[in-house]
């Protein structure tokens, strides 16, 4: 964290895309500023470039001009293996469709950040059951996925993405696969991870109810802050 | 650990694919295994020459006699130590059409033959019984138990190259030093032959079908073969010598565009392997690009993709392997038992084993290079945005 508590500093950031021989720009001289426990809503139109924005912030892409500081590191500035690294120690990734290995269990799917780290067998079982029980689901931690309903698969994509204990949390869309009453679930676990557990969340969504958790909305349009 | 484990769970995934793939690499891997188990036996003969005979015959063709008289003049030749001589019988053991009653039948020197080939075991009163009686013969042990040959019993052959009816009475039963050796064959008394050829054909006695030399020094034998074959230039019998290798060399030759026909297809059969293989891996790294991107954001290095994709063609390629293996013996036992005489020597060598191995340890590297190299290559967004 910057000295002035900046956690996330997104410093006229622009990217674009070529597809063939066009170059489609998706962000246009971005700045934010996202402050150590904010919980931020990025909202927009599809093709706004809100999902972008939380790629660059995540560490999964690259701009094009600018940079993106987390925490006081330049991740734009990182090589693939050492940016791999430090996405595993200071990110937690939640997807709208969950991603979870199909083939694994819930307590494997949350254990599988954990095998990058040093932590021991035991350490790992305890990290790993904390996450489940904190997100409800320690009597499930042997169901495979297929066996669990959407809202507890995303329930579960949130105990993996806790359980490192990471710096900042973006989440793309964690309500848009769910129905209403799953959806309220999984924005109270954020609110709770966020007021609770002091983390830093920035989160794609369309829905405005999920949206009225954060603490701060920002709209993005064209590739272009509007709010 | 959580790498093999994940790659066994992947392999799992689609059970039925993964089943056929490694039954079709199974099959293929015991096609290759039988093919080469078939292109070693071919060259059996060749392998298990002696290193320091040498063979004379005629120098138009095999088929053409020499003469007796030659036997002292090529004792005489300098570096020659022993001369021994034989001739192929030919003939028709029992119903001609079943493959199973064809078998060597050659006639030899009892007195020199077996000293030139001591590879052949025989027992010393068998031997004895053997050399006593003029109608009697030696048979292989493989032989033996494939036509219940004993000792006592009466063979009877009907002649072609030698016409009439002959009997031979087994009185010995060799054994091979090795494997190697040819257990299938039957021999008997030159003598034997050249007075019945005396009496029925009178003008074909003492032909002798070739000469079998042995040379004090392996080193000598260019110089030995040079020797002989000058000697008999300008004879009505010119001489062709060779080294023992050689001229068992010249029998594979014959059907090298069979051997060669056989190596063609053990590699086709590689490519069998290998498409087999890439098209299931191909398959899976392609329906896994969406788990792909998501380990590498959870921060797994393109490493770690790398042993997930390649991990899981090495199983399904070991596993193919192991059992196509286990499945070639018993091919090989099989095909050995319905033709026994057709290879005197048919085993599974220990080199056809090192090659399958590498063949499917090589397919299950080269299947999974093009997807693991896909996958290292792909962009994390790229891979989320992915359909499953």
């Amino acid at each position: 964290m910057s000295q002035n508590g900046t956690m996330i500093k997104v410093d006229h950031v622009s990217k674009s895309y070529r597809r063939d021989s066009i170059e489609i720009p998706v962000l246009r001289d971005i700045s934010i500023d996202v402050p150590a426990g904010e919980f931020l809503a990025l909202m927009g139109p599809s093709g706004s470039g809100k999902t972008t924005l939380l790629n660059l912030i995540a560490g999964i892409d690259r701009p094009n001009a600018g940079k993106v500081v987390v925490n006081g590191t330049e991740i734009d500035s990182l090589g693939e293996s050492d940016l791999a690294r430090w996405r595993a120690r200071h990110v937690g990734f939640i997807f709208q469709f969950y991603n979870l290995l199909p083939v694994l269990t819930a307590f494997e799917n949350v254990e599988l950040p954990l095998l990058l780290t040093g932590l021991s067998r035991k350490e790992k079982r305890e990290h790993v059951e904390s996450a489940l029980n904190l997100v409800g689901l320690g009597d499930r931690i042997h169901h495979y996925p297929k066996q669990l309903s959407g809202g507890q698969e995303q329930r579960v994509a949130i105990a993996r993405a806790i359980v490192t204990d990471p710096t900042i949390l973006v989440a793309d869309e964690p309500t848009g696969d769910l129905d209403k009453i799953s959806a309220g679930e999984i924005m109270d676990l954020l609110d709770r991870l966020n007021k609770e557990f002091k983390k830093t969340i920035v989160m794609v969504t369309h829905d405005p109810r999920a949206a009225e958790k954060a603490h701060k909305q920002m709209h993005l349009d064209k590739g272009e802050l509007t709010t | 650990m959580f790498i093999i484990r994940l790659v066994l769970k992947n392999t799992l995934r689609h059970k039925l694919r993964t089943l056929l793939t490694i039954l079709g690499v199974s099959i293929a891997v015991m096609s290759f295994g039988f093919m080469r188990t078939i292109v070693t036996a071919w060259s059996a003969g060749v392998e298990s020459s002696g290193e320091n005979r040498m063979i004379t015959r005629q120098s138009v063709s095999f088929i053409f006699p020499l003469p007796y008289s030659c036997l002292q003049q090529l004792q005489q030749i300098p570096g020659v130590s022993e001369v021994s001589y034989a001739n192929w019988f030919g003939g028709v053991y029992k119903d001609p059409a079943d493959f199973k009653n064809f078998f060597p039948r050659i006639a030899i020197d009892p007195e020199t033959y077996f000293s030139l080939y001591p590879e052949f075991i025989i027992p010393a009163d068998q031997f004895a019984e053997f050399k006593k009686e003029r109608n009697s013969c030696i048979v292989g042990a493989k032989l033996a138990r494939e036509q219940g040959f004993k000792i006592g019993d009466l063979i009877p052959v009907d002649g072609d190259i030698y016409p009439g009816k002959w009997e031979f009475v087994v009185r010995g039963i060799y054994r091979g030093k090795d494997e190697s050796t040819d257990e299938t064959q039957l021999f008997f008394h030159w003598d034997y032959l050249n007075e019945q050829v005396k009496i029925s054909q009178p003008g074909r006695e003492g032909q002798v079908g070739w000469y079998v030399l042995s040379v004090h020094n392996a080193a000598e034998m260019p110089r030995v073969a040079k020797a002989v074959d000058e000697r008999y230039k300008n004879s009505r019998s010119s001489t062709k010598t060779e080294t023992e290798r050689e001229f068992q060399q010249s029998f594979v030759s014959m059907s090298s565009a069979i051997i060669s026909s056989l190596e063609a297809v053990s590699y086709i059969i590689i490519g069998i392997i290998l498409l087999v293989l890439a098209n299931t891996i191909v398959m899976a790294a392609r329906e896994r690009t969406k788990e792909y991107a998501v380990l590498k954001t959870l921060g797994f290095s393109a490493g770690h993709v790398v042993g997930l994709i390649g991990g899981e063609s090495m199983l399904i390629a070991c596993s193919g392997c192991v059992i196509g293996l286990a499945m070639t013996f018993p091919m090989a036992m099989g095909f050995a038992k319905a033709f026994p005489t057709f290879f005197p020597v048919f085993n599974v060598e220990t080199i056809t084993i090192i090659l399958a191995v590498s063949v499917a340890l090589f397919a299950g590297v080269v299947a999974a290079l093009f997807p693991a190299a896909r996958a290292v290559r792909m962009r994390i967004v790229d891979g989320l945005r992915s359909i499953d």
